[in-house]
Protein backbone atom coordinates (compact mmCIF):
# COMPACT_ATOMS: atom_id res chain seq x y z
CA UNK A 1 0.00 0.00 0.00
CA UNK A 2 2.90 2.59 0.68
CA UNK A 3 4.03 2.31 -2.69
CA UNK A 4 0.65 3.87 -4.60
CA UNK A 5 0.10 6.02 -1.92
CA UNK A 6 3.48 8.02 -2.01
CA UNK A 7 3.53 7.99 -5.82
CA UNK A 8 -0.28 10.16 -5.83
CA UNK A 9 1.39 12.11 -3.05
CA UNK A 10 4.14 12.77 -5.05
CA UNK A 11 2.30 13.61 -7.83
CA UNK A 12 -0.06 15.93 -5.94
CA UNK A 13 2.40 17.49 -3.67
CA UNK A 14 2.92 21.30 -3.62
CA UNK A 15 5.22 21.35 -0.26
CA UNK A 16 7.75 24.10 -1.14
CA UNK A 17 10.46 25.41 0.94
CA UNK A 18 10.77 29.07 1.52
CA UNK A 19 13.11 30.28 -0.68
CA UNK A 20 10.67 28.53 -3.96
CA UNK A 21 7.69 30.35 -2.21
CA UNK A 22 9.54 33.70 -1.69
CA UNK A 23 10.48 34.07 -5.68
CA UNK A 24 7.06 34.78 -6.69
CA UNK A 25 7.09 37.89 -3.44
CA UNK A 26 9.10 40.96 -4.88
CA UNK A 27 9.05 44.65 -4.90
CA UNK A 28 5.54 46.29 -5.59
CA UNK A 29 3.67 42.88 -5.00
CA UNK A 30 0.12 42.72 -4.54
CA UNK A 31 -0.05 41.10 -1.18
CA UNK A 32 -3.46 39.48 0.82
CA UNK A 33 -2.77 38.20 3.99
CA UNK A 34 -4.39 36.41 6.41
CA UNK A 35 -4.28 37.42 10.42
CA UNK A 36 -6.46 39.77 13.10
CA UNK A 37 -3.99 41.64 15.19
CA UNK A 38 -1.14 39.15 14.04
CA UNK A 39 -3.04 35.95 14.95
CA UNK A 40 -3.23 33.61 12.24
CA UNK A 41 -0.56 35.74 10.25
CA UNK A 42 2.46 33.38 9.01
CA UNK A 43 5.50 34.02 10.68
CA UNK A 44 8.13 32.83 8.79
CA UNK A 45 6.58 34.35 5.47
CA UNK A 46 7.22 37.28 6.74
CA UNK A 47 10.28 36.76 8.44
CA UNK A 48 11.33 35.34 4.89
CA UNK A 49 10.22 38.62 3.16
CA UNK A 50 11.63 41.02 5.38
CA UNK A 51 15.05 38.78 5.03
CA UNK A 52 15.21 39.27 0.80
CA UNK A 53 14.45 43.03 1.53
CA UNK A 54 11.19 43.37 -0.57
CA UNK A 55 9.40 47.03 -0.81
CA UNK A 56 6.70 48.90 -1.87
CA UNK A 57 4.50 46.09 -1.45
CA UNK A 58 0.33 46.88 -1.69
CA UNK A 59 -1.14 44.25 0.93
CA UNK A 60 -4.53 43.97 1.51
CA UNK A 61 -5.54 42.48 5.00
CA UNK A 62 -7.76 43.31 8.18
CA UNK A 63 -5.14 45.18 10.25
CA UNK A 64 -1.55 46.07 10.49
CA UNK A 65 -0.74 44.11 13.66
CA UNK A 66 1.50 45.33 16.28
CA UNK A 67 4.24 47.52 15.47
CA UNK A 68 6.55 43.82 15.86
CA UNK A 69 3.51 41.46 15.56
CA UNK A 70 2.37 39.83 12.47
CA UNK A 71 2.49 42.10 8.89
CA UNK A 72 3.42 44.64 11.55
CA UNK A 73 6.92 43.84 10.90
CA UNK A 74 6.47 44.89 7.30
CA UNK A 75 4.70 47.85 7.80
CA UNK A 76 7.75 49.00 10.78
CA UNK A 77 10.45 48.33 7.95
CA UNK A 78 8.99 50.48 5.62
CA UNK A 79 8.62 48.01 3.02
CA UNK A 80 5.05 48.70 2.18
CA UNK A 81 3.35 51.47 -0.09
CA UNK A 82 -0.36 50.84 -0.06
CA UNK A 83 -2.67 49.15 1.93
CA UNK A 84 -6.29 48.50 2.28
CA UNK A 85 -7.15 47.48 5.68
CA UNK A 86 -9.92 47.90 8.33
CA UNK A 87 -7.73 49.10 11.24
CA UNK A 88 -4.39 50.51 11.81
CA UNK A 89 -4.92 51.78 15.30
CA UNK A 90 -2.67 48.67 17.32
CA UNK A 91 0.57 49.87 14.69
CA UNK A 92 1.45 53.48 15.50
CA UNK A 93 4.01 53.19 12.71
CA UNK A 94 1.59 52.29 10.01
CA UNK A 95 -0.45 55.99 11.23
CA UNK A 96 2.90 58.05 11.40
CA UNK A 97 3.73 56.83 7.41
CA UNK A 98 0.19 57.31 6.87
CA UNK A 99 0.73 61.26 7.63
CA UNK A 100 4.08 61.80 6.46
CA UNK A 101 2.56 60.84 3.09
CA UNK A 102 4.72 57.43 2.95
CA UNK A 103 2.06 54.89 3.27
CA UNK A 104 -0.89 54.98 1.19
CA UNK A 105 -4.10 53.93 3.35
CA UNK A 106 -8.01 52.86 2.00
CA UNK A 107 -9.86 52.28 5.16
CA UNK A 108 -12.69 49.48 4.56
CA UNK A 109 -15.19 48.48 6.98
CA UNK A 110 -14.16 44.94 8.58
CA UNK A 111 -17.30 42.70 7.40
CA UNK A 112 -16.86 44.99 4.12
CA UNK A 113 -13.40 44.37 3.34
CA UNK A 114 -13.64 40.61 4.61
CA UNK A 115 -17.18 39.93 1.91
CA UNK A 116 -14.53 42.20 -0.75
CA UNK A 117 -11.97 39.23 -0.66
CA UNK A 118 -14.30 36.61 -0.45
CA UNK A 119 -16.32 37.92 -3.47
CA UNK A 120 -13.07 38.51 -5.49
CA UNK A 121 -11.96 34.38 -4.36
CA UNK A 122 -15.67 33.11 -5.56
CA UNK A 123 -14.95 35.22 -9.19
CA UNK A 124 -17.59 37.79 -8.11
CA UNK A 125 -17.25 41.89 -9.14
CA UNK A 126 -18.46 42.97 -5.63
CA UNK A 127 -21.30 42.90 -3.39
CA UNK A 128 -24.00 45.32 -1.93
CA UNK A 129 -23.77 46.55 1.57
CA UNK A 130 -25.97 49.34 3.61
CA UNK A 131 -22.93 49.02 5.94
CA UNK A 132 -21.21 52.63 6.10
CA UNK A 133 -24.16 54.37 4.50
CA UNK A 134 -24.58 57.85 5.55
CA UNK A 135 -21.02 58.00 6.52
CA UNK A 136 -17.53 58.49 4.80
CA UNK A 137 -17.52 55.17 3.75
CA UNK A 138 -19.95 55.94 1.02
CA UNK A 139 -18.35 58.63 -0.94
CA UNK A 140 -17.27 58.28 -3.93
CA UNK A 141 -19.16 54.54 -4.64
CA UNK A 142 -22.24 53.79 -6.71
CA UNK A 143 -25.45 53.02 -4.73
CA UNK A 144 -28.21 51.39 -5.74
CA UNK A 145 -31.40 50.45 -4.98
CA UNK A 146 -32.44 46.92 -4.60
CA UNK A 147 -36.39 45.90 -3.53
CA UNK A 148 -36.62 49.22 -2.58
CA UNK A 149 -33.15 49.68 -0.10
CA UNK A 150 -31.05 51.37 -0.89
CA UNK A 151 -26.52 49.49 -0.98
CA UNK A 152 -23.25 50.66 -1.62
CA UNK A 153 -21.66 48.56 -4.51
CA UNK A 154 -18.23 47.70 -2.80
CA UNK A 155 -16.19 46.31 -5.32
CA UNK A 156 -14.15 42.69 -5.06
CA UNK A 157 -10.54 42.25 -4.02
CA UNK A 158 -7.90 39.81 -5.78
CA UNK A 159 -4.43 40.10 -5.14
CA UNK A 160 -1.07 38.58 -6.99
CA UNK A 161 -0.35 36.32 -3.95
CA UNK A 162 -1.56 35.45 -0.57
CA UNK A 163 -0.11 34.19 2.57
CA UNK A 164 -1.50 31.91 4.94
CA UNK A 165 -1.15 30.67 7.91
CA UNK A 166 -2.82 26.99 8.90
CA UNK A 167 -2.43 25.10 11.69
CA UNK A 168 -2.51 21.49 9.65
CA UNK A 169 -1.95 21.28 5.95
CA UNK A 170 -1.74 17.88 3.79
CA UNK A 171 1.02 17.94 0.45
CA UNK A 172 -2.33 19.16 -1.53
CA UNK A 173 -2.51 22.03 0.36
CA UNK A 174 -5.75 21.09 2.44
CA UNK A 175 -6.07 22.88 5.62
CA UNK A 176 -7.16 23.39 9.04
CA UNK A 177 -6.71 26.74 10.84
CA UNK A 178 -5.35 27.47 14.05
CA UNK A 179 -8.46 28.76 16.39
CA UNK A 180 -9.01 32.53 16.25
CA UNK A 181 -6.21 32.43 14.00
CA UNK A 182 -8.39 31.31 10.74
CA UNK A 183 -10.14 34.85 10.54
CA UNK A 184 -9.49 36.21 6.88
CA UNK A 185 -7.48 33.30 6.41
CA UNK A 186 -9.54 30.75 4.47
CA UNK A 187 -10.96 34.31 2.53
CA UNK A 188 -7.49 35.45 1.13
CA UNK A 189 -6.36 31.91 0.85
CA UNK A 190 -9.05 32.07 -2.15
CA UNK A 191 -8.75 35.42 -3.66
CA UNK A 192 -5.25 35.28 -5.41
CA UNK A 193 -3.41 34.06 -8.16
CA UNK A 194 -0.71 31.98 -5.98
CA UNK A 195 -1.58 30.98 -2.48
CA UNK A 196 1.50 29.86 -0.24
CA UNK A 197 0.71 28.17 2.80
CA UNK A 198 2.94 28.27 6.10
CA UNK A 199 1.67 25.50 8.18
CA UNK A 200 2.42 24.54 11.74
CA UNK A 201 1.96 20.97 10.88
CA UNK A 202 2.45 18.93 7.44
CA UNK A 203 0.34 15.76 7.41
CA UNK A 204 0.30 12.65 4.85
CA UNK A 205 -2.33 12.52 2.19
CA UNK A 206 -5.31 11.25 4.11
CA UNK A 207 -4.64 12.22 7.63
CA UNK A 208 -7.06 14.68 7.32
CA UNK A 209 -10.74 13.79 7.45
CA UNK A 210 -12.63 15.50 4.63
CA UNK A 211 -15.39 16.62 6.95
CA UNK A 212 -12.78 18.96 9.53
CA UNK A 213 -11.07 20.51 6.01
CA UNK A 214 -11.92 24.27 5.68
CA UNK A 215 -9.83 25.32 2.71
CA UNK A 216 -9.97 22.57 0.19
CA UNK A 217 -6.54 22.13 -1.96
CA UNK A 218 -7.51 23.15 -4.91
CA UNK A 219 -6.83 26.84 -3.96
CA UNK A 220 -3.61 26.72 -2.50
CA UNK A 221 -0.27 26.14 -4.60
CA UNK A 222 1.98 25.95 -2.26
CA UNK A 223 3.17 24.55 1.48
CA UNK A 224 5.74 25.37 3.49
CA UNK A 225 6.35 23.80 6.75
CA UNK A 226 6.15 26.94 9.54
CA UNK A 227 9.47 27.74 11.83
CA UNK A 228 6.78 28.64 14.88
CA UNK A 229 5.56 32.37 15.92
CA UNK A 230 9.16 34.64 16.33
CA UNK A 231 7.33 37.73 18.02
CA UNK A 232 6.07 38.43 21.61
CA UNK A 233 2.24 38.98 21.67
CA UNK A 234 1.72 42.50 22.93
CA UNK A 235 -0.03 41.08 26.37
CA UNK A 236 3.23 39.05 27.36
CA UNK A 237 5.36 42.25 26.33
CA UNK A 238 2.77 44.32 28.91
CA UNK A 239 3.36 41.14 31.63
CA UNK A 240 7.41 41.97 30.68
CA UNK A 241 7.37 37.92 29.81
CA UNK B 1 -7.71 65.73 33.43
CA UNK B 2 -7.51 61.73 31.79
CA UNK B 3 -9.43 59.10 33.05
CA UNK B 4 -7.84 57.62 36.22
CA UNK B 5 -6.65 53.75 35.40
CA UNK B 6 -9.02 52.45 38.57
CA UNK B 7 -12.29 54.38 36.73
CA UNK B 8 -11.96 52.22 33.38
CA UNK B 9 -13.05 49.02 35.82
CA UNK B 10 -15.54 51.21 37.00
CA UNK B 11 -17.25 51.89 34.15
CA UNK B 12 -16.80 48.21 32.60
CA UNK B 13 -18.53 46.82 36.19
CA UNK B 14 -21.57 49.68 35.50
CA UNK B 15 -21.67 48.27 31.89
CA UNK B 16 -21.83 44.60 32.55
CA UNK B 17 -24.92 45.93 34.54
CA UNK B 18 -26.80 46.08 30.81
CA UNK B 19 -26.11 42.33 30.58
CA UNK B 20 -29.03 40.11 30.20
CA UNK B 21 -29.70 36.11 30.36
CA UNK B 22 -29.53 34.58 26.54
CA UNK B 23 -27.84 38.04 25.03
CA UNK B 24 -25.58 37.59 22.24
CA UNK B 25 -22.40 39.98 23.05
CA UNK B 26 -20.15 42.16 21.03
CA UNK B 27 -17.38 44.15 22.74
CA UNK B 28 -15.24 46.57 21.47
CA UNK B 29 -11.44 47.54 22.44
CA UNK B 30 -10.64 48.89 25.23
CA UNK B 31 -12.58 49.43 28.49
CA UNK B 32 -15.46 47.32 26.56
CA UNK B 33 -12.82 44.26 26.77
CA UNK B 34 -13.26 44.71 30.11
CA UNK B 35 -17.22 44.01 30.45
CA UNK B 36 -16.11 39.96 30.01
CA UNK B 37 -14.65 40.42 33.35
CA UNK B 38 -17.61 41.77 35.06
CA UNK B 39 -20.36 39.89 33.98
CA UNK B 40 -22.64 39.95 37.17
CA UNK B 41 -23.52 36.47 39.11
CA UNK B 42 -26.52 34.72 37.52
CA UNK B 43 -26.34 36.05 34.54
CA UNK B 44 -25.27 33.73 31.44
CA UNK B 45 -24.73 35.70 28.05
CA UNK B 46 -22.33 34.35 24.81
CA UNK B 47 -19.70 36.85 23.55
CA UNK B 48 -18.98 37.20 20.17
CA UNK B 49 -16.01 38.52 18.99
CA UNK B 50 -15.21 39.53 15.17
CA UNK B 51 -12.12 37.73 14.86
CA UNK B 52 -14.43 34.16 14.97
CA UNK B 53 -14.67 33.01 18.17
CA UNK B 54 -18.59 32.58 19.58
CA UNK B 55 -18.71 31.83 22.85
CA UNK B 56 -15.53 33.17 25.02
CA UNK B 57 -15.09 33.46 28.84
CA UNK B 58 -13.36 35.71 31.01
CA UNK B 59 -9.42 36.12 30.76
CA UNK B 60 -7.88 33.34 31.33
CA UNK B 61 -5.77 32.82 34.48
CA UNK B 62 -1.25 33.75 34.12
CA UNK B 63 0.15 31.01 32.59
CA UNK B 64 -3.20 29.38 30.79
CA UNK B 65 -3.28 31.83 27.92
CA UNK B 66 -3.64 30.54 24.55
CA UNK B 67 -2.09 32.98 21.71
CA UNK B 68 -4.49 31.58 19.50
CA UNK B 69 -7.28 32.11 21.35
CA UNK B 70 -7.98 35.46 21.57
CA UNK B 71 -10.52 38.26 21.67
CA UNK B 72 -10.95 41.14 18.96
CA UNK B 73 -8.32 43.45 20.89
CA UNK B 74 -5.84 40.44 20.58
CA UNK B 75 -5.88 39.85 24.53
CA UNK B 76 -6.34 35.92 25.44
CA UNK B 77 -9.74 34.59 26.85
CA UNK B 78 -10.99 31.43 27.30
CA UNK B 79 -13.37 29.23 25.83
CA UNK B 80 -16.96 28.16 27.05
CA UNK B 81 -18.88 25.08 26.13
CA UNK B 82 -21.03 26.58 23.58
CA UNK B 83 -17.69 27.80 21.51
CA UNK B 84 -17.29 27.59 18.05
CA UNK B 85 -14.77 29.34 15.58
CA UNK B 86 -15.32 30.66 12.20
CA UNK B 87 -13.60 32.99 9.61
CA UNK B 88 -14.46 36.90 8.84
CA UNK B 89 -16.94 36.75 6.91
CA UNK B 90 -19.22 34.55 9.18
CA UNK B 91 -18.46 37.07 11.97
CA UNK B 92 -20.08 39.70 10.61
CA UNK B 93 -22.79 37.80 8.52
CA UNK B 94 -23.64 37.21 12.12
CA UNK B 95 -23.19 40.92 12.70
CA UNK B 96 -24.94 41.96 9.77
CA UNK B 97 -28.35 40.02 10.16
CA UNK B 98 -28.99 41.23 13.62
CA UNK B 99 -28.09 38.31 15.54
CA UNK B 100 -26.23 40.96 18.35
CA UNK B 101 -27.96 42.06 20.92
CA UNK B 102 -26.04 44.28 22.44
CA UNK B 103 -22.94 45.62 21.87
CA UNK B 104 -20.58 47.59 23.58
CA UNK B 105 -18.09 50.65 22.04
CA UNK B 106 -15.41 53.09 23.06
CA UNK B 107 -16.05 56.83 21.67
CA UNK B 108 -14.06 59.81 20.61
CA UNK B 109 -17.34 61.85 20.40
CA UNK B 110 -20.96 60.86 20.64
CA UNK B 111 -24.24 63.27 20.11
CA UNK B 112 -27.42 64.11 21.39
CA UNK B 113 -28.94 62.29 18.41
CA UNK B 114 -27.16 59.32 18.99
CA UNK B 115 -24.24 59.90 16.54
CA UNK B 116 -21.55 57.83 17.12
CA UNK B 117 -17.62 58.86 16.31
CA UNK B 118 -15.07 56.45 17.18
CA UNK B 119 -12.32 56.25 14.50
CA UNK B 120 -10.62 58.93 13.50
CA UNK B 121 -9.25 62.06 14.77
CA UNK B 122 -8.93 64.33 11.70
CA UNK B 123 -5.43 65.47 10.71
CA UNK B 124 -4.60 63.61 13.78
CA UNK B 125 -4.61 59.81 14.33
CA UNK B 126 -6.69 57.54 11.87
CA UNK B 127 -7.15 54.29 13.86
CA UNK B 128 -9.35 52.90 11.13
CA UNK B 129 -13.03 51.69 11.97
CA UNK B 130 -11.92 47.86 12.57
CA UNK B 131 -15.56 46.32 12.86
CA UNK B 132 -17.06 49.10 14.71
CA UNK B 133 -19.54 50.62 11.82
CA UNK B 134 -21.03 47.46 11.04
CA UNK B 135 -20.88 46.48 15.08
CA UNK B 136 -23.00 50.08 15.39
CA UNK B 137 -24.80 50.38 12.68
CA UNK B 138 -26.48 46.34 13.05
CA UNK B 139 -26.73 45.38 16.62
CA UNK B 140 -29.76 45.61 18.17
CA UNK B 141 -28.61 47.72 21.15
CA UNK B 142 -25.33 50.16 21.24
CA UNK B 143 -24.23 51.46 24.58
CA UNK B 144 -21.23 53.21 24.12
CA UNK B 145 -18.33 53.10 27.36
CA UNK B 146 -16.31 56.32 27.32
CA UNK B 147 -14.28 58.51 29.67
CA UNK B 148 -16.79 61.73 30.38
CA UNK B 149 -14.44 64.13 28.60
CA UNK B 150 -11.64 64.10 26.91
CA UNK B 151 -7.71 64.04 27.60
CA UNK B 152 -7.64 67.89 27.30
CA UNK B 153 -10.82 67.91 29.50
CA UNK B 154 -13.35 68.89 26.61
CA UNK B 155 -16.72 67.32 26.72
CA UNK B 156 -17.42 64.14 24.66
CA UNK B 157 -20.64 64.40 24.33
CA UNK B 158 -21.94 66.83 21.85
CA UNK B 159 -25.01 68.52 20.50
CA UNK B 160 -23.38 67.12 17.04
CA UNK B 161 -20.01 65.16 16.46
CA UNK B 162 -17.44 67.39 14.86
CA UNK B 163 -15.54 64.17 13.55
CA UNK B 164 -16.43 61.66 10.97
CA UNK B 165 -18.82 59.60 12.09
CA UNK B 166 -18.95 55.87 12.44
CA UNK B 167 -22.97 55.78 12.58
CA UNK B 168 -25.84 57.68 12.37
CA UNK B 169 -28.86 57.90 15.37
CA UNK B 170 -27.92 54.39 16.72
CA UNK B 171 -26.40 54.95 20.50
CA UNK B 172 -29.45 53.95 22.88
CA UNK B 173 -27.07 54.08 25.99
CA UNK B 174 -23.76 56.09 26.98
CA UNK B 175 -21.80 55.12 30.21
CA UNK B 176 -18.99 57.01 31.41
CA UNK B 177 -16.99 57.60 35.00
CA UNK B 178 -19.58 59.99 35.72
CA UNK B 179 -22.72 59.02 34.42
CA UNK B 180 -25.22 56.86 32.93
CA UNK B 181 -27.21 58.74 29.85
CA UNK B 182 -29.99 57.47 27.92
CA UNK B 183 -30.72 58.85 24.47
CA UNK B 184 -34.14 59.21 23.61
CA UNK B 185 -35.83 60.27 20.21
CA UNK B 186 -36.37 63.76 22.33
CA UNK B 187 -32.45 64.31 24.02
CA UNK B 188 -30.39 62.70 26.09
CA UNK B 189 -31.53 61.61 29.74
CA UNK B 190 -29.96 61.94 33.00
CA UNK B 191 -30.12 58.29 34.46
CA UNK B 192 -27.68 57.38 36.86
CA UNK B 193 -24.56 59.78 38.28
CA UNK B 194 -21.31 57.89 39.60
CA UNK B 195 -20.84 58.53 43.72
CA UNK B 196 -17.79 60.94 43.24
CA UNK B 197 -20.49 63.49 41.58
CA UNK B 198 -22.99 65.80 41.93
CA UNK B 199 -25.96 66.22 38.78
CA UNK B 200 -24.32 69.91 38.00
CA UNK B 201 -20.64 68.41 37.58
CA UNK B 202 -22.61 65.96 35.14
CA UNK B 203 -24.36 69.32 33.31
CA UNK B 204 -20.95 70.98 33.45
CA UNK B 205 -18.80 68.31 31.76
CA UNK B 206 -21.64 67.39 28.81
CA UNK B 207 -22.04 70.12 25.69
CA UNK B 208 -25.48 68.41 24.75
CA UNK B 209 -28.20 69.64 26.87
CA UNK B 210 -29.67 66.85 29.55
CA UNK B 211 -33.15 66.08 30.62
CA UNK B 212 -32.72 65.68 34.14
CA UNK B 213 -35.66 63.50 35.56
CA UNK B 214 -36.68 63.60 39.91
CA UNK B 215 -35.41 60.49 40.47
CA UNK B 216 -31.54 60.11 39.28
CA UNK B 217 -30.16 56.93 40.17
CA UNK B 218 -26.50 57.14 41.83
CA UNK B 219 -23.66 53.70 40.75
Amino acid sequence: MVGPINVREQALSKVATLEEALAYINDGTILMYGGFGGIGSPPTLIEGILQKGVKDLFLIGNDTGFPGVGIGRLVTAGRVRKLVTSHIGSNPNAGEQMYRGALEVEFCPQGTLAERIRAGGMGLGGILTDVGIGTVVEEGKQKVEVNGKEYLIETSLTAEVAIIHAAKADPFGNLTYARSGRNFNPLVAMAADITIVEADEIVPLGALDPEEIVTPGIYVNMVIPSQGVNWKWAWEEKKGR
Amino acid sequence: MGLGREKRPLIARRAAHELQNGMIVNLGIGIPTMVADFVPEGIHVVFQAENGILGYGTSPREGEEDPFVCNAGGLPVTLMDEASYFDSTVAFGMIRRGFLDLTVLGALQVSEKGDLANWIVPGKRVPGMGGAIDLAQKAKRVVVVTEHVSRDGLPKILRECTYPLTVRESVDLIITDMAVIEVTPSGLVLKEVAREYEVADVVRATEAPLFIPEDVGQF
